[in-house]
């Protein structure tokens, strides 16, 4: 424990805090995007009650039971999801603040020589996310910042849900957000944690650029299939 | 050729800079960037102005003296050279150019261009060394080190100690610096007993000395001089939180 | 002034441990009392200061550089020699000193020169230790090269980076010793003068060049690694703030100056190409290797060079030289070349250099093959010129590069002031009238890790201590007189900048003192000298204040120091009436037009002793006996 809190103490030791948690997160949002493509089972919706997400997420809602109480899963993953977030952010904050204090002037001229823009974007794009995920949870989970939300009818809301141009942009902006967020992430990852290894150090950066797009397009679809009237209400 | 200079001038290390712009003509394409600031300070000098200073000594890329970002780059546009190797023939005629200091907490500007990099000093002073007392080696042959692992040491160790690294990182992290020295005695056999302590320790006084994190932006790599790599940036994290993480360096 | 060099009796091989058997010691609960001033941080200084602290002595290190690791020592690019017979070809310790003596031209203590070359040995293996990555072959051995004028392959390098290497390890040893509190060091510290107590040196001033602040600093003794002053000449392969500073100030505090008209020129820099050049680059000699040095056999030839045949080419160290051809030695290589150009043969656009052709090499080894070797030495020259060396020949000129020259010490490398000792290049103690390829990067170490840290106990067990009243009024006084120094300079407040004045001196310097020295262009250089020093002190601008970071002020001090310097180089290059080794005199040529010894008259080190600006100096000498090695002229044919 003591160790854990002086690795902590150092800028290379919250990097690795953060890259952890990075990871997590990015396990959930691949389990959570292949979740969300059953909205796509059964479709056109034969108007049989309820639709295979609704079945999908009820089952997560019940998983294990009943060793498990009912949402016992489900509120285990939300526990560890809450607890990435928070340290992800506090530890983003934090070595924000370092690296602020270390260039207190600015440069008049300033050519960017990074790697990818990507790198640049983790900051602000952090933000995007994190607004976009208190938007979602009061849009699909909790459903104030929903028109008609029907608690459980996971299918109906989204799909009400997006028909809002503005909504599905907005979800499409902080997606790519996202993925480019984890496009430097997944890269940087590697680093952060200390793999060395000149197999992997080949592959780094396309694996990253594979799994960031294949997400986009793994989330993007949903809400432009709303848009596009492939996915209905009945 | 005729240039456009916007130069920072800074009196001392707590008085306000600013820019002081010259018109400068009869530049030669063949002078290095350095003999064209001389040459402007000799134009100063006779007009009864105060030279600009800036650091130099080897002027040829070797003792990391100089150092100054050139229209927003470390050591100017071209890839793997340092200012003093920077060449006229770099910039057309009329171009407006742009030199200010390195800017970085951790290494604050004593004049126009001169910064104090000492804290890259102190870094090494935290354990960037191998402890061997003077006279008490064995022969050099009594180890043997494979090319592969010595290339790779040397490739670290060719680091010139010039802060471009910290010039050119948006988080002013001089991580780069500090895993290339680790790296160069990491790969040697005589670098292993004090491996994970050192890491521990350099790490902890680059934190101490105002530098940013690193958060792998890999703009240090392109600016140093010396294409070292991020890749050992990577080593000493490795190092670091084994160091750690086993409780070495924990006293 | 006595000069008595103290070279311990017997025979050659034990003089030097005989001798550290016979030195004082100091007690070991007692070497924490005395301080120790260093000033450089240099492979000398360096190594002195880490040594002396490991040791336990109180060492107070200062260099006018931000940080140890940027002295001079880092640019050195070829390697370092050792004894060590890794290769089997024959080498040993008694070869390597053969071989310095012989190269230095016998001009040097051979006493002080086997002791040399018996710890070159000892010095690779504390470089490895502390992880200086020198150079290994696949074995997982360390390599070995053959450099200028050896003929067995004893050089130890570290890509073209063996100096950078050498000092980082000596760096790091230091800062080591600056975390054990046992070495305070002082950087952006400039030494400007010694402070001198009852005949002893005792301490130092110095100028901290961001504050400006003038002070004192206390010690028992004072160890001076300052480095060479190559710089006299302006434009040479040193870095910008080599100086004669340290050493010209101790001069005139009464320390003997040592053969200052040694100096050494390297035949493989690129030559000036402009007015504006502040400062020449080193090629590695190792480009003579594979590079064919020629001319157009017709003076003013404006061909390019691939269109000149190879008939009328004039490959001339191949066809003078046959045996050592393009790789003789270091001196006669740049005399020849400087002889070309003067008759008319130069290339390039300033007609100022001589061909360094890869051409055969590249049709030999082909192009990777060249690429493999040199490759970062044609990206360097490619980048300076602008030129591509693989498709057209690179150009080389000599350049002022190294000075054996130095103040004078003794075998303990003590001056002629008491408790003042001079190690590394800015003592003269061991590379005669030539130095050898490889050779300096040893000395320095040799003299920093091995030699001072013993013998300074030697001095300190038996000096008495400094009275504190007499110490404390020296040091006030020195430090009135540097400030008064200063002040001078700033008050001139003439026209013209500290830098014309330098380039001028340095223009003299090379026209009538440089690689070819004759009595009429001496005369005229001592003639011209004093000209130049009023006019620089009737008409300096250095601008600015002595309160912060002045540049100017700190090349002003300089430039007024070789304009002292240049002038006993003068003198002593007028009276060593003969010529060896660099010192090259044209009245005294062999038919061969080589330098012609006068071993009956000029066997001798010629120590100057400073009577005041202006006034000629005092020339003493130093008889040089040569017991183990017989006296012959150089021969490279
Ligand atoms: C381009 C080049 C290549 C070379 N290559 C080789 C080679 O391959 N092999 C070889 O053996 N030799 C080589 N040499 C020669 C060799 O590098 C030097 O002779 C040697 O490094 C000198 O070391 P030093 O410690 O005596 O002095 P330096 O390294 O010159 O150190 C001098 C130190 O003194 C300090 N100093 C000076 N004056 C003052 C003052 N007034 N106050 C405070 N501090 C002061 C400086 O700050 C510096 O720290 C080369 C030289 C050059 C120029
Ligand atoms: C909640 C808002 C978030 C903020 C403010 C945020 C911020 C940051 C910041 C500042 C970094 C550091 C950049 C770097 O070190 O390279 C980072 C890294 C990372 N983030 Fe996030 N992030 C957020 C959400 C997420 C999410 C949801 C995921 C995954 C789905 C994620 C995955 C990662 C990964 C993998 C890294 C790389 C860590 C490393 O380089 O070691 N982040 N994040
Ligand atoms: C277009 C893309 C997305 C769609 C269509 C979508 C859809 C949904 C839906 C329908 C729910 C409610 C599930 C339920 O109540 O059973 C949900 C919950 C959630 N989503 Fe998304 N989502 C998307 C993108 C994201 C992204 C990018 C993140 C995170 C970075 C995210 C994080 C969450 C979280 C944390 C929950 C709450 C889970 C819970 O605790 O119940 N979603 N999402
Ligand atoms: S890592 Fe590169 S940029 Fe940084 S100090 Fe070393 S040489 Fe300069
Ligand atoms: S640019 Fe900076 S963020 Fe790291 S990879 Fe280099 S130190
Ligand atoms: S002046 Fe030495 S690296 Fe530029």
């Amino acid at each position: 424990m003591n160790r854990g809190i002086s690795l902590y103490g150092t800028s290379v030791g919250k990097k690795v805090v953060m890259g952890l948690s990075g990871l997590l997160l990015f396990g959930f949002t691949v389990g959570h995007m292949l979740g969300n493509l059953k909205a796509f089972q059964g479709r056109p919706w034969d108007g049989v009650s309820p639709h295979a997400l609704d079945l999908y997420g009820e089952a997560l809602r019940n998983f294990g039971y009943p060793f498990l109480p009912h949402y016992g899963l489900l509120w285990i993953a939300r526990i560890g999801l809450l607890l990435a977030v928070g340290v992800h952010i506090v530890a983003a904050f934090q070595l924000w603040r370092q690296s602020r204090r270390a260039r207190p002037v600015a440069y008049r001229k300033n050519d960017s020589l990074v790697f990818s823009y990507a790198s640049r974007t983790m900051r602000w794009g952090g933000v995007i996310i994190l607004a976009f995920i208190v938007f979602h949870l009061l849009h699909m989970t909790t459903g104030q910042a929903h028109p008609e939300f029907e608690y459980g009818a996971v299918y109906r809301n989204l799909v009400i849900g997006f028909q809002s141009p503005l909504v599905a942009g907005f979800y499409l902006v902080a997606v790519g957000a996202l993925c480019l967020h984890l496009y430097h992430g997944l890269w940087s990852v590697i680093g952060t944690l200390g793999i060395e290894n000149p197999r992997i150090e080949r592959v780094r950066r396309p694996v990253a650029g594979a799994l960031s797009i294949g997400l986009f397009i793994g989330y993007a679809v949903v809400p432009i299939a709303v848009l596009t009237n492939f996915l209905t209400l009945p | 050729m005729k240039l456009k200079l916007h130069v920072w001038r800074q009196a001392g290390p707590s008085t306000r800079g600013g820019f002081e712009t010259h018109e400068v003509v009869d530049v030669s394409p063949d002078m290095s960037f350095l003999d064209m600031l001389d040459l402007v300070n000799e134009r100063i000098t006779v007009n009864g102005g105060e030279p600009i200073a800036f650091e130099h000594d080897c002027r040829e890329g070797i003792c990391g003296s100089c150092g100054m970002m050139v229209n927003g780059i470390p050591h100017g546009p071209d890839r793997l050279i340092t200012a003093c190797q920077l060449h006229m023939r770099s910039f057309s005629d009329g171009d407006e150019l742009w030199v200010e200091p390195w800017r970085a907490a951790a290494f604050p500007v004593m004049k126009d261009l001169v910064v104090d990099r000492s804290s890259l000093d102190r870094i090494i002073e935290a354990g960037g060394y191998i402890s061997v007392r003077t006279g008490s080696a064995p022969d050099a042959n009594a180890l043997l080190i494979p090319k592969p692992e010595a290339d790779r040491a040397f490739d670290a160790a060719a680091c010139i100690g010039c802060g471009a690294c910290v010039a050119a990182c948006p988080n002013a992290s001089a991580m780069l610096f500090t895993a290339a020295k680790a790296a160069h005695l990491s790969y040697l056999p005589q670098g292993q007993p004090e491996r994970l302590q050192r890491a521990v320790d350099m790490v902890a006084l680059h934190d101490e000395e105002g530098f940013g994190n690193c958060t792998n932006h890999g703009a240090c790599q392109v600016a140093c001089p010396k294409g070292i790599s991020v890749e050992y940036i990577a080593r000493l994290n490795r190092d670091l939180v084994r160091g750690v993480l086993t409780g070495v360096g924990m006293e | 002034m006595e000069l008595d060099a103290k070279i311990p009796s017997g025979e050659l091989e034990r003089k030097w441990t005989n001798h550290q058997f016979e030195m004082k010691l100091v007690n070991p609960a007692n070497k924490r009392k005395y301080r120790v001033i260093v000033v450089g941080t240099g492979l000398a200084g360096g190594a002195a200061a880490a040594t002396m602290g490991e040791l336990g002595y109180d060492v107070h290190c200062f260099t006018f550089h931000d940080s140890p690791r940027r002295a001079h020592s880092i640019a050195a690019q070829g390697g370092i020699n050792a004894a060590k017979n890794y290769q089997g070809d024959g080498d040993s310790i008694h070869r390597l000193f053969y071989d310095t003596v012989k190269g230095g031209d016998f001009r040097s203590r051979e006493a002080n020169v086997y002791r040399l070359a018996e710890l070159s040995v000892n010095i690779i293996d504390q470089a490895v230790a502390q992880g200086v990555p020198l150079a290994r072959e696949y074995g997982g051995l360390l390599a070995n090269r053959s450099f200028g004028g050896a003929q067995v392959s004893r050089t130890f390098y570290a890509r073209g980076q063996t100096g950078q290497q050498l000092l980082l390890g000596c760096y790091q040893a230091l800062e080591r010793q600056i975390a054990a509190g046992t070495v305070k060091m002082y950087n952006r510290h400039e030494m400007l003068d010694v402070i001198i107590v009852d005949g002893r040196a005792r301490g130092i001033v110095t100028r901290h060049l961001v504050s400006g602040k003038i002070e004192s600093h206390m010690a028992d003794a004072v160890v001076l690694g300052t480095g060479g002053y190559s710089n006299a000449f302006f434009l040479s392969t040193n870095a910008k703030g080599c100086n004669v500073t340290a050493a010209w100030r101790a001069h005139r505090r009464g320390a003997g100056f040592a053969n200052p008209c040694f100096t050494q020129i390297h035949p493989t820099c690129i030559p000036q190409s402009g007015e504006y050049q502040s400062k020449l680059t080193l090629m590695s000699e190792s480009l003579r290797n594979d590079g064919r040095i020629w001319v157009p056999k017709l003076a003013g030839d404006n061909r390019p060079p691939a269109q000149i045949p190879d008939s009328e080419r004039d490959y001339y160290l191949e066809r003078l030289y046959p045996s050592f051809g393009n790789l003789s030695p270091r001196d006669i290589a740049s005399r020849r070349a400087k002889e070309m150009v003067d008759l008319g043969h130069g290339v390039g656009p300033l007609r100022n250099g001589v061909y360094l052709d890869f051409r055969d090499a590249i049709a030999r080894l082909g192009k990777d093959g060249v690429s493999e070797r040199y490759g970062n030495l044609f990206q360097m020259y490619a980048k300076i010129t602008g030129e591509d060396p693989y498709s057209t020949p690179m150009r080389i000129y000599p350049a002022p590069h190294y000075t054996m020259g130095g103040l004078w010490v003794d075998y303990d490398l003590m001056t002629t002031v008491p408790g003042l000792f001079a190690i590394g290049e800015v003592n003269f103690s061991d590379h005669g009238a030539n130095r050898l390829g490889a050779s300096a990067l040893m000395q320095g170490l040799a003299d920093g890790y091995f030699i001072i840290p013993k013998t300074i106990g030697s001095y300190l067990a038996s000096a008495p201590r400094a009275v504190s009243s007499a110490a404390e009024a020296a040091a006030t006084d020195t430090v009135r007189h540097v400030e008064a120094y200063q002040k001078r300079l700033l008050e001139v407040r003439g026209s013209r900048s500290v830098d014309s004045f330098h380039i001028e001196l340095g223009r003299l310097l090379w026209n009538h003192c440089g690689m070819a020295r004759n009595e009429a262009g001496l005369k005229e250089a001592l003639r011209k000298i004093p000209e130049l020093r009023d006019e620089f002190w009737n008409n300096v601008r250095v601008p600015g204040s002595g309160a912060d970071l002045n540049q100017s002020l700190e090349k002003a001090g300089r430039v007024a120091d070789f304009l002292e310097f240049a002038e006993t180089m003068c003198w002593d290059a007028l009276t060593r009436d003969e010529s060896c080794g660099a010192h090259y005199r044209e009245e005294h040529t062999t038919e061969e037009g080589e330098a012609k010894r006068d071993d009956e008259n000029f066997a001798h080190g010629a120590v100057w002793e400073f009577r005041g600006v202006g006034e000629t100096p005092v020339r003493h000498v130093e008889p040089l006996e040569f017991e183990n090695i017989s006296l012959s002229q150089r021969s490279y044919k």
